[in-house]
């Protein structure tokens, strides 16, 4: 099977074999560059409705949206955000009121890093809802973080303050406190150490309550999730 | 003639030379993306889509490609296959592809790809080459369907998602865990392997009756 019935050639030239190697480069990086750019955009429009829909979810009442980021001192509504700036999403109701902020946070969950969001409510001081974006926890186990109603349920109306605790299932009984999933104690626990950490990292730059941009584009181009 | 050799060719890479069962390659996927039916059928697809492509293109090419470089020519071929295809289900399903991840630029270095090019398509017409690969990521395809409903049914108690059981029913995580790919894997094995071997027992039978009544 391994054996060649073929007579074997002559040994071809060594700029033939340079040559060879070099239109087969050029034509495969052509043909990426191709289908790189035909799914571009298909692929940041997913990942841009993606996150509208997150923040419509974290967010209850949430129509419209504006991404916020720390310059200058002050909090300010920009349309592109610079990469790898942070950045929080201002939620705005139908008649472009501000309602709360959703907030974009990262760490090490059980395998790799969880990224989650969560809607805050700076006048109650509470978070609202929280949606796992990306996470590779243990199926099965682990991933009750997102697939488990019940445990998102307990980031429906949880107080901050002084900080978020994950307990012992059926022993929350405060405001701040979380019920833990059994069998996935440390990726319960990562999922509201990133919160507390995310709150930590913003709480200082976020201004008073009742002071928070207003919809920079009253049209509410970010659309309305439709 | 033609026909049923090009016929031959499509089938031998299903059942008898199936790629995962009999010749036991591409196993890192196969244990990997196996713990749901979808994902299985998508890692399934986007070989399909690889090794098809590449066989074509390869088995086109035979002639012009010098032996001396042919293995860096297929796996540049192969390479540009697989971003097309990474590009492809980024675009179109993006929640498959989050699920397989790492595993969809892993294809390059999925063992029964090249193997195939070295083996069939740098020697064989491209009409064979297609119907060869056709065939070996139809097996390939089954194998990893196979398995991956097996682990989805027991670990998560659905199929495609869809509830099988009624809510009584424990899964067995264990199952869409690595430890349940190798179990799953193993006890295919065995039962194909049995099953080979009974056949060339029963064929050993046939041939010797055969002798003895003439």
């Amino acid at each position: 099977m391994i054996a060649d019935a073929r007579k074997p050639p002559a040994a071809p030239s060594s700029l033939r074999l340079v040559m060879t190697l070099a239109i087969a480069g050029l034509v495969s990086g052509v043909a990426i560059i191709g289908i790189y750019e035909t799914t571009l955009p298909t692929i940041t429009a997913n990942k841009a409705r993606e996150l509208r829909e997150a923040v419509f979810k974290v967010l209850p009442g949430v129509t419209r949206m504006q991404a916020l980021v720390y310059r200058d001192g002050r909090i300010m509504a920009v349309p592109e955000p610079q990469k790898d700036e942070p950045v929080v999403y201002g939620g705005y109701d139908e008649q472009g009121d501000f309602v709360g902020y959703a907030m974009p946070g990262a760490g090490p969950g059980f395998q790799d890093t969880i990224a989650l969001l969560y809607g805050y409510l700076p006048g109650d001081k509470q978070v609202v809802g929280m949606e796992i974006l990306e996470s590779r926890e243990t199926p099965g186990l682990g991933d009750k973080i997102y697939k488990d109603a019940a445990f998102v349920a307990e980031f429906s109306a949880l107080s901050v303050e002084p900080e978020i605790v994950a307990v012992k299932k059926g022993t929350g009984s405060q405001a701040n406190q979380v019920d833990a999933i059994t069998g996935a104690t440390i990726s319960s626990k990562a999922v509201v150490r990133i919160i507390n950490e995310t709150h930590a990292a913003w709480i200082e730059q976020l201004p008073a309550p009742g002071t928070e941009p207003p919809l920079a584009d009253a049209t509410g181009n970010a659309g309305t999730g439709q | 003639m033609k026909k049923n050799e090009s016929y031959e060719e499509l089938v031998k890479g299903i059942w008898r030379d199936n790629p995962v069962f009999v010749q036991v390659l591409g196993m890192c996927p196969m244990l990997a993306v196996t713990n749901s039916a979808v994902n299985a059928i998508a890692m399934g697809m986007a070989t399909l889509f690889v090794l098809v492509g590449s066989s074509f293109l390869v088995s086109t090419f035979r002639n012009v490609i010098p032996k001396q470089v042919r293995i860096s020519c297929f796996i540049i071929i192969i390479a540009t296959f697989v971003t097309i295809a990474d590009y492809t289900l980024l675009a179109l399903v993006p929640k498959v592809h989050k699920e397989l991840g790492a595993f969809i630029p892993l294809i390059v270095a999925n063992c029964l790809i090249l193997g195939r090019q070295e083996a069939f398509a740098s020697r064989y017409p491209t009409r064979l080459a297609v119907m060869d690969a056709l065939g070996m990521a139809g097996g390939f395809l089954l194998a990893l369907f196979s398995l991956g409903a097996v682990r989805e049914i027991l670990g998560d108690g659905a199929l495609f998602g869809v509830r099988l059981f009624s809510e009584n029913f424990e899964p067995w995580i264990v199952m869409i865990l690595p430890p349940g790919g190798f179990l799953t894997l193993g006890v295919i094995l065995l039962f194909f392997n049995w099953f080979r071997y009974k056949k060339d027992e029963f064929l050993a039978d046939v041939a010797e009756a055969e002798r003895g009544g003439s």
